[in-house]
């Protein structure tokens, strides 16, 4: 190999070039960090635990900008100032290393994550803090919805979670089949609902307005559409919106033994989660209000009359008359092993309960 | 020799034809056992969920691939030392059949082995990439497609689930035998060794990614499966077939790499030319070694986990399953206090055992592709590689730190809380020696006479991808941050911009800058450098918006999102990112595949590197060095005059 121009190149020397290349670098990190801070990269954030996550995460990305500025720049600097120029043969400056500064950028990173780390470590603690006067919600995850009770106020399987604002949360996880996740971007935290352990999360929102919790761990064919409305609304709406649910709860229509029996087993096995009973359509399944006796499409074209023996079937055989427009697949297929024939008379009996068409 | 006489003399051929009969005895051999213990059997295979055949069909892959293995001709040998016979290793082309047949069965040389794996990386690359246009459709835009819906409109997504899980697993698996390409080709030619410590296993390791790989494509038409690749349970413990044959495709492509790595580290370690200490060595050659000693010891895990699953599934064992159905526990009032388990298997326990080995693997994934990099820097900046001896400690440093922080994966999982801050400092010390590799490459590149052929595109763009991969890696390795972005199209985004520029990328800089070596011809410069100007932009384009539709909300491993996160614009500008890239990749096949027949005829050394494979003539002949080199210098002394690497014997024959 020919061993030419040892000199520096292009004239001028190694500080110079150093001198421009960190100015561009540092102009760079200024232009990245400003595009960082003028896009929108979240969801606006409404708990307080988004504070010390967010501040974080600012403080991350500056650091972000600054270190691909200093690689990108200096590579494409060095592109263009140190090209071969077309019918040049020489080789490049022959230098094999620099000790001390290999040392210098080993020790500085080094540094530099242990600071973020303590930072962060603080940032966790600040997140995860217990509070006084907590509120407690029990979220129980299942393929594919969310059910949420709030023990203290005597709600059970709420569909929808209504939230006083600036009320620090004490939230109770767990899942009764697979693994599933309980997160409201604007929120910010999250955590796995894991079957057989119940995990605790520890969330304050502070900004009124309506949310979806999102499960955000795979859990089957319909884990996009695993969501649950958020409300959080002043604490007088929430008095009222408790005081109608326990209200509903204790009214309910008069239910013969059976229909009570099948009414307890319809929230223990988690029918409610996927079947309301309050006639709204968009659910995970059909709704139950008005069902008995009702005219139904199904999804192969047929229409059928909702007597006894097709709800019976709809529970042994969850895949076998389809109501049109809902997925087949998804309704667990193991209530004819889980429940004995009473049991199943008695939910039927409660269906019945709820109003005919 | 006739067509039909040629074609089943080919290796893959019998293979597949006694890979199927041995499917078809251990199925039998399983139906016949159920009928004598009275349970329910069906004599035609069944997909559908909860088929009574899944035992008969795990047992019949399991066979099949047993059955591969025989007929491909990869334990012949063996078998014949058994019964006390001798078997000369043959080199060169079969004598009997054409000459082409010898790329499609087992081979001892280890560069064909090389070329076997890379071609097979790249076919399985393809697949992949399909898989992923085909659901990036479905993303393009919110609401479900029509690919996605069944004739009353309710959703049909089983198919997107497979598709993700497929692309997962089928990109890893490719990017393994990309790994091993790269390694079993380079590693002897660059130590001046005739081939490596062990053929036949090398030949066995390249061949059992064969059938371990049908399993996995198998595995979507044989009912799918809706876990991706990471395969949890309980979920796994409940989904269709398909994830059995994952299960085991995975076992044995991870078997692979277990043999291949044994024979990387004793080549390495007893078979370098003389006068090559180990920090004579290429670069390259470091970064194989790390990997190796990465893939002898981990690999364990996921065949442990997977084989867990199946076997909880296949026995009724309770591994992973927490009972709660069967205990009737409906409420959280029936569960024992928070942070207690209420009893059976520990769903968790999966994760740990998983991620012990998928995190190392994924430096399994980069640390070759790094060492490509540090390669060819020197070759195209004519200076020597910056700080040579602390960048060969960084991989081996890497390797060792990647070992000590799989839980990051797991901060949400609801393992034990005091768990996650040390996790926290031990994945935030991977940058440490990840930043030397970066100021080393610019220190490379700095006061150089710098050349823009297609390899150094390729390589100077992997710096940059790989630096915005490593740079959203720090978010997740916070636990604070991570609590927000975990589960989030943020994590697809990093890891999509680690594996393009720590592998991908380098990988195409290898494909281009030794195919004149491997092939003799010359590919096309103009198409090589048009496919980058197009991977390029749209790479990062596809990297970050990724990254952003993440943070603004969109989780990872959904078929679907809604209008309200505002990020409609970001998802199709990821699609179309996405076509363009697949598209640049057609552009580099083509110019590889036309090349080798159309391309100019290759000097012996175009790129004037100081390489020992560079100093023999392109192809390389079967016996790739004639007589042993000696090795007189330092590899990367570009600039120095009078400086010499290694003494090749002055005759040197051409050809076989």
């Amino acid at each position: 190999m020919d061993g030419s121009s040892n000199g520096p190149s292009n004239g001028l020397s190694n500080r110079r070039h150093l001198i421009i290349v960190g100015a561009l670098t540092l102009i760079v990190t200024v232009i990245v960090a400003l595009l960082l801070r003028n896009v929108q990269l979240f969801q606006p954030p409404a708990s307080t635990q988004a504070g010390p996550i967010d501040a974080l995460m600012a403080a991350e990305l500056l650091i972000i900008a600054f270190l691909f500025a200093l690689i990108v720049v200096f590579m494409i600097y060095s592109v263009v100032v140190f090209r071969r120029k077309p019918g040049e043969d020489g080789d490049g400056v022959h230098f094999h290393g620099n000790t001390k500064l290999e040392i210098t950028w080993t020790i500085i990173p080094l540094v530099v994550v242990l600071v973020l780390g303590f930072f962060a470590a603080q940032g966790l603690a600040d997140v995860t803090r217990a509070a006084d006067n907590e509120l407690k919600v029990e979220v129980i995850a299942q393929q594919f919805a969310f059910r949420f009770n709030y023990p203290d106020q005597g709600i059970e399987n709420s569909t929808e979670l209504v939230l006083p604002v600036d009320q620090p949360l004490h939230l109770y996880i767990t899942a009764v089949d697979v693994i599933h996740d309980f997160w409201v971007p604007e929120f910010r935290v999250k955590q796995d609902a894991v079957p057989g352990l119940v995990r605790e999360l520890r969330l304050t929102p502070n900004k009124l307005g309506e949310y979806k919790v999102r499960c955000d761990e795979l859990c089957g064919i319909l884990h996009h559409q695993m969501l649950a409305n958020v409300r959080v609304v002043e604490q007088s709406e929430f008095d009222s919106w408790v005081n109608g649910k326990v209200a509903e709860a204790a009214a309910g229509p008069q239910l013969s033994e059976a229909a009570q029996r099948g009414q307890e087993l319809t929230v223990s096995t988690g029918c409610t989660a996927c079947h309301n009973v309050t006639g709204e359509a968009g659910g995970i399944g059909p709704t139950w209000k008005g069902v008995f006796g009702h005219e139904t499409e199904l999804a192969d074209g047929s229409t059928v009359t909702a007597d006894e023996a097709y709800i019976k079937n709809s529970i042994l055989n969850p895949n076998a008359q389809v109501v049109a427009g809902y997925p087949s697949n998804v309704m667990p297929q193991t209530y004819a092993d889980q429940l004995t024939d009473e049991q199943i008379n008695d939910i039927v009996e409660y269906i019945k309960s709820l109003g005919s068409e | 020799m006739s067509r039909v006489k040629t074609l089943t003399s080919l290796g893959i051929v019998r293979g597949f034809a006694a890979g199927f009969a041995g499917w078809a005895i251990g199925y039998g051999l399983v139906t016949i056992l159920r009928v004598m213990m009275g349970l329910e059997v069906s004599w035609l295979p069944m997909t559908t969920q909860g088929a009574p055949t899944e035992p008969a069909m795990v047992v019949g892959a399991l066979f099949g691939v047993i059955g591969f293995m025989l007929g491909v001709g990869a334990m012949s040998d063996w078998l014949k030392w058994a019964q006390g016979q001798e078997t000369p290793l043959h080199h060169g082309p079969p004598q009997d059949r054409p000459a082409w047949t010898r790329w499609f069965g087992v081979d001892y040389s280890h560069k064909i082995i090389g070329v076997q794996y890379a071609v097979t990386g790249v076919i399985l690359l393809l697949v992949a990439g399909t898989l992923a246009i085909m659901f990036r459709f479905e993303l393009m835009a919110p609401g479900l497609s029509t690919l996605s819906t069944d004739a009353s409109g309710a959703p049909a997504t089983s198919w997107f689930y497979t598709a993700i899980s497929a692309h997962g697993i089928i990109m890893i698996a490719s990017i393994l035998l990309g790994v091993g390409g790269m390694s079993n080709y380079l590693v002897p030619l660059m130590i001046g060794a005739s081939d490596m410590a062990f053929p036949r296993l090398n030949a066995f390791a390249y061949w059992i990614n064969v059938p371990g790989a049908t399993l996995v494509v198998l595995a979507m038409f044989l009912g799918g499966w809706d876990t991706g690749w990471t395969g949890y349970p309980p979920l796994s413990a409940q989904a269709p077939l398909g994830v059995q044959f994952f299960f085991l495709g995975v076992f044995f492509i991870g078997l692979s790499s277990i043999l291949g790595s044994i024979n990387i580290i004793v080549t390495t370690l007893r078979m370098r030319a003389p006068g090559m200490s180990m920090f004579r060595m290429p670069i390259f050659v470091w970064a194989a070694f790390a990997t190796a000693i990465i893939q002898l010891t981990a690999t364990q895990l996921i065949g442990l986990s997977f084989l867990m699953v199946l076997i909880q599934r296949l026995m009724g064992m309770g591994f992973f399953d927490p009972r709660v159905a069967a205990l009737g526990i409906a409420t959280i009032e029936q569960m024992p206090p928070a942070d207690r388990w209420v009893g059976g298997g520990n769903p968790i326990l999966f994760q740990h055992l998983f991620w012990f080995y998928s995190h190392p693997a994924v430096y399994i994934f980069i640390l070759p592709g790094l060492g490509i990099i540090s390669e060819l820097l020197p070759v195209f900046a004519r200076k020597p590689l910056f700080g040579y001896k602390w960048i060969a400690m960084s991989s081996m440093a890497i390797a060792l730190v990647g070992f000590l922080v799989w839980a990051h994966h797991m901060f949400v999982s609801g393992m034990n809380y005091y768990l996650r801050v040390p996790f926290m400092y031990s994945t935030l010390l991977v940058a440490v020696p990840t930043g030397v590799k970066f100021f080393s490459w610019v220190g490379t590149l700095w006061q150089g006479k710098i050349d823009l052929k297609t390899p150094m595109l390729f390589t100077l763009g992997a710096i940059s991808v790989f630096l915005i991969g490593g740079l959203t890696g720090p978010p997740l390795g916070t636990v604070t941050t991570d609590l927000n972005l975990h589960d989030t199209y943020y994590v697809v985004g990093h890891f999509h911009a680690t594996m393009f520029g720590g592998f991908v990328f380098p990988f195409f800089a290898a494909l281009y800058y030794w195919y004149p070596k491997v092939t003799g011809k010359m590919y096309n410069e103009r198409l090589g450098q048009l496919h980058f100007s197009l991977m390029l932009p749209a790479f990062y384009v596809m990297s970050l918006g990724q990254i952003w539709v993440g943070m603004m909300g969109m989780r990872r491993r959904i078929a679907d999102y809604g209008p309200e996160l505002g990020i409609a614009g970001g998802q199709m500008a990821v699609t179309i990112a996405a076509l363009v890239i697949a598209v640049s990749v057609l552009i580099m096949l083509y110019n590889l595949i036309v090349s080798a027949r159309r391309g100019t005829v290759a000097v012996a050394n175009p790129w004037r590197s100081r390489g020992l494979e560079w100093q023999v003539p392109s192809p390389i002949p079967e016996v790739s060095y004639a007589t042993t080199p000696m090795v007189v210098g330092e590899p990367y002394d570009y600039g120095l005059a009078g400086s010499t690497y290694v003494r090749m014997a002055p005759a040197m024959t051409g050809g076989d």
